[in-house]
């Protein structure tokens, strides 16, 4: 099977001669960024702490860091980069769409649910 | 796909198979489809996860101060280093996987063996590594006391550092042992007893000025709440049903008994995933040692479970994100 690799990540700034040397080039983008989050996650700096659309800045954070990662190993590892546009877009324009509207119903329902519970009339803390 | 054994009579052929408009073999296009559809199953865990902690936003217990220990270093707090070092574990096992695959488009019989033998030795450590985190988890550290609605009471010092309930309470002598099938109903079960009751925490209080309780209401800094020693008493007195030590599916030391619920099943069916990842592994493992793929001069099943172990892969990164990080 003679597979065409596409060898360059983030936009073709960095190229790669091999799908091997890529691989390991991923693993070190992987690694850095992880190591970026367990950072953040220990010292949580007090500047990230502000609020920002409902959520600490921090978070914001690290939940981008997450989506870059994912992104990394979907499309290296597992070699989308590599499949046809067809195949990548009913993969991943489905699972996204369906995701985005489960987060957006349940959290929205919880956040209601906690609304009730500080200005609404049930009492939890006794 | 030319020199596969199967595509040699349908090539070509718009019906029945000889097509492949998405260029992917049927067995890849599927596992990417299951990948979808578990995608989902894991979403929604996670959303409702985030469902439960939105609601008990102002309560949730801190990550943190739960996920502290690392083996071999007893009483020290390094929280999230260990579950970095498992998170490093399972992307290095992907990356073996991934050179596996690499080497099977090479048709490179040996590098693909030594690959995989070391994605399998990944993915036991990591099971290895999250079992031992349920025990810890279980087990508990400081214990804590359940109030009647249901939540708990911690204990600090006047720095605010955590106090465990042996440091400070004296167990009596108990009359109540733990019922026991052999000598009591025999329909009848009943765990552990704790180690100490509600009087014997009281007692401990009032005799050591310098503790304090600790509800599990989070302040605008989001640290939890530290009552004075009158408020402590009081509330101890007053509410205090009895003494919770490590977790299960009703209750946790921790704080909300979700908490500990989710903790349980999301890791668990990751787990899951992980441990039949290893199986499926170590049976793909021997079909290269034995040449089965060698013979049809396609790795492509090493591939199919390959994506089938990065999807492992990329849950665990959601997981670390939502339960350790956020």
């Amino acid at each position: 099977m003679a597979h065409a690799h596409k060898l360059e990540i983030f936009r073709g700034l960095v190229k790669f001669k091999s799908n091997t040397q890529k691989i390991w080039g991923v693993l070190i983008f992987l690694t850095i960024v992880t190591a970026v989050e367990v950072v953040l996650g220990i010292y949580k700096p007090e500047s990230l702490m502000a609020k920002f659309i409902g959520m600490k800045i921090l978070n914001w954070i690290f939940i981008i860091l997450t989506l870059v990662k994912a992104y990394y190993i979907t499309w290296d590892f597992m070699h989308m980069r590599d499949e046809v546009k067809a195949l990548r877009r009913m993969v991943v324009w489905t699972a996204i769409f369906l995701i985005l509207y489960l987060i957006f119903i349940l959290l929205q329902e919880g956040g209601y649910i906690e609304s009730i519970y500080t200005t609404g009339y049930i009492k939890t803390d006794f | 796909m030319s020199n596969t054994v199967v595509a040699t009579e349908i090539e070509g052929k718009a019906w029945g198979g000889g097509n492949e408009p998405l260029k992917a073999s049927y067995g890849k296009m599927m596992m990417w489809f299951f990948i979808v559809s578990d995608a989902l199953t894991f979403s929604g865990f996670l959303a409702a996860y985030g469902f439960s902690r939105f609601k008990f936003i102002d309560y949730w217990p801190i990550a943190d101060e739960v996920f502290t220990h690392v083996p071999f270093l007893h009483g020290q707090e390094l929280p999230m280093i260990y579950v970095a070092f498992m998170t490093f574990v399972l992307i290095m096992s992907s990356v073996t996987m991934v050179l596996a695959v690499d080497a099977g488009h090479h048709l490179n019989k040996g590098k693909v063996t030594i690959y995989m033998f070391l994605t399998i030795i990944g993915g036991l450590i990591f099971v290895g590594s999250q079992a031992w985190e349920w025990a810890t988890f279980i087990k508990g550290d400081f214990g804590a006391v359940q109030t009647k609605g249901g939540n708990i009471l911690q204990f600090v010092d006047t720095d605010g550092h955590r106090v465990a309930l042996r440091d400070f309470v004296v167990a009596e002598h108990k009359d109540r042992t733990a019922h026991e099938r052999k000598n009591g109903l025999w329909f009848v079960q009943e765990g552990t007893l704790p180690t100490y009751t509600v009087e014997e925490v009281v007692d401990g209080l009032e005799a050591h000025d310098n503790i304090l309780v600790r509800t599990q209401l989070l302040d605008e800094n989001g640290q939890k709440t530290i009552l004075s020693r009158s408020e402590s008493l009081k509330q101890l007195k007053n509410n205090g049903t009895h003494v919770v030590e490590g977790a299960n599916l009703k209750e946790n030391e921790y704080g909300s008994p979700l908490f500990a619920d989710f903790f349980f099943f999301i890791t668990g069916f990751h787990g899951f995933h992980v441990f039949s990842g290893v199986i499926i592994n170590i049976i793909i493992f021997f079909n290269v040692i034995l040449g089965t793929y060698e013979k049809r001069k396609n790795y492509e099943m090493v591939e199919k479970v390959g994506l089938y172990w990065h999807f492992v892969d990329l849950v665990w990164v959601f997981v670390f994100t939502f339960f350790y990080l956020v």
